[in-house]
């Protein structure tokens, strides 16, 4: 007992070490506006392929409409902040409810595909978020939502990053992951050893769809602007990317290939024509030399070097 | 004796394939039965329509004077009639403790909000089935590989996990599919005394499909024998050895 919050413990106080020096180098001004904003952007991204492991990761659904939800929390929290003037937070909880009852109306029938049609499906309701979006004059409609007050700093992206690692992190640490996992595994087998798997899957979309909407809160403050050109379906695949890229089921993974995609990406925005080519011989070579990612679905953590650097057992 | 498993006149069809006709079946409290014949005979069918997997297309079924008819897997499981398969289905890329872990789903109460922050309900709960899951892991000798990965585990330890798994969902009533193939003789005596001892230590009915027959002759009370898919005999191991119909069925008819 004692020892599961003593390790929660600790990764709260180093996380507060990192996030204290690099509040310090923003402070300093040791980093030029333009890292500043992308520190803001891999929090955000954490948050959508964290996210998004515990749809396609832990339960095994493959999800490819997880820009749609983020679509969803960016609008929601733009409308309240600008035509409600309600403070942020309210705007990031309501994210949240919104796109998780929206995950929940399209969980409900979609979870019973599988496999591919799944992945279709989600494709295309992301697709249709969008168009929807799009062509509601209320929002901007093709124009996009502007004069969206820049709310997000570092401080909200890191702390929000960081309840959404947690409580990911525990959730699929309890029944409610184990299920998950189980479903992965064997549907059949998880059916007979007593867990609904309907709705368990369907949960899990909820919460999962749930956080991307809350990154997409945090995103809408950060640039003064949202687009629906931002929320496409290209987007939904470069958050899939980082998550398989970092290992499906290893949220320390998803961390990484977050932190690794967007680094890569802004350190290449100069040369954009460039940039995607690297990305693909990057997860060409990926895919040929670690095809399970690169933590597989271990946690960093759980490696015996940390334990012993940690003082566990 | 009290009825646990009432299965009335069970027929399933699949298109014009009468997979099992007319299937009666009755299962005493604390009963073993065993249930037998050729291949292709329905036998894992039935075991489907007992757990839900498949409806039956006709017919009534009951566990302990509640119908099954509608219930979804997962709820005949809560419900007490816990199964393993013929076809080992374990998880088989967690660790043995995670796969016993799973079983205990339906006995923890905590809600998400509650795993979420680590409460106290959380943390006791979890605490209590690590402990219970590590002591039956012990009962069947597999403490030492708790946390293995389950696809490594030799073959005779991975049917072992699964009666252990089923076990964790504490059923009233377990149904074994061909618990002893690919067993040798050895493994097959040491799992013959396993059945029987969990079944007096738990308190359990046991159904049983299996094709060794020095298993089900030695521990089985009572036996069903299933012919394209119709009951064609039952009664005690020594009236099922002689039964004529039965020797038909198993080696055929004299020409």
């Amino acid at each position: 007992m004692s020892s599961l919050r003593k390790t929660d413990l600790k990764a709260i106080v180093i996380s507060l070490i990192v996030f204290a020096v690099l509040q310090g180098l923003i402070s300093s001004e040791a980093l030029d506006p333009f890292w500043q904003l992308n520190i803001i952007v891999i929090c955000i991204n954490i948050i959508m392929s964290v996210s998004l492991n515990l749809i396609n990761g832990y339960t095994g659904q493959f999800s490819l409409g997880h820009a749609g939800f983020m679509a969803i929390g960016a609008y929601t929290g733009a409308v309240l902040s600008v035509n409600f003037h309600m403070p942020f937070i309210v705007g990031l909880i309501t994210a949240f409810v919104t796109a998780a009852i929206i995950g929940c109306l399209i969980g409900l029938p979609t979870m019973r595909l599988s496999g591919d049609y799944l992945a279709i499906a989600t494709l295309g309701l992301g697709e249709i978020i969008r168009i929807v979006i799009m062509n509601v004059n209320y929002v901007g409609g093709a124009a996009g939502f502007m004069g969206i007050p820049k709310s997000t700093n570092f401080a909200w992206a890191f702390f929000v990053m960081l309840f959404v690692v947690f409580f990911i992190k525990n959730y699929v640490n309890s029944s409610f992951g184990r299920a998950c996992v189980a479903i992965r595994e064997n549907e059949i087998a998880a059916e007979a050893m007593g867990v609904n798997t309907t709705k368990y899957k369907v949960l899990a979309f909820t919460v999962g769809a749930g956080f991307a909407g809350v990154a997409g809160c945090l995103f809408a403050h950060t640039f003064y602007i949202v687009h629906p050109s931002s929320f496409t379906f290209l987007s939904s695949f470069n958050y899939l990317i980082m998550v398989v890229m970092g290992g499906m089921g290893s949220i320390t993974g998803s961390i990484a290939g977050a932190f690794i995609l967007t680094t890569i990406s802004a350190l290449l925005s100069d040369w954009p024509e460039l940039r995607m080519s690297i990305y693909a011989v990057v997860l060409i070579a990926l895919m040929f030399y670690r095809p399970q990612g690169l933590f597989g679905n271990i946690e960093i953590t759980s490696l015996p070097i940390f334990k012993r650097f940690k003082g566990g057992k | 004796m009290s009825i646990l498993l009432e299965a009335k006149n069970i027929s399933k069809l699949f298109g014009g394939l009468k997979a099992v006709s007319n299937f009666n079946m009755t299962i005493n409290k604390g009963e073993l039965v065993g249930l037998i014949g050729p291949n292709g005979a329905g036998k894992t069918t039935a075991f489907n329509l007992f757990t839900g997997v498949y409806q039956p297309t006709s017919g009534t079924l009951s566990l302990d004077g509640r119908s099954l008819l509608g219930m979804k897997p997962s709820q005949i499981t809560q419900r007490g009639l816990a199964r393993t398969f013929q076809n080992i289905r374990l998880f088989s890329e967690l660790s043995v403790l995670d796969n016993v872990k799973i079983a205990y789903h339906t006995h923890l109460n905590y809600n998400l909000l509650e795993a979420a922050f680590r409460f106290g309900r959380y943390i006791k709960q979890e605490r209590q089935i690590e402990e219970t899951g590590r002591e039956l892991l012990k009962i069947f000798k597999l403490e030492d590989k708790a946390d293995e990965i389950a696809k490594n585990l030799p073959y005779g330890a991975q049917r072992r996990l699964e009666i252990a798994r089923a076990l964790a969902t504490h059923p009233q009533l377990l149904l074994l599919d061909e618990p002893a193939a690919g067993m040798n003789p050895q493994e097959t005596n040491e799992l013959m005394d396993m059945i029987s001892w969990i079944r007096k230590e738990y308190a359990l009915s046991i159904l049983l499909i299996e094709h060794d027959m020095s298993l089900v002759m030695g521990i089985c009370e009572r036996i069903y024998v299933l012919e394209y898919g119709s009951i064609i005999a039952q009664g005690v191991p020594d009236e099922i050895k002689k039964n004529p119909e039965v020797i038909r069925a198993y080696l055929g008819e004299e020409a």
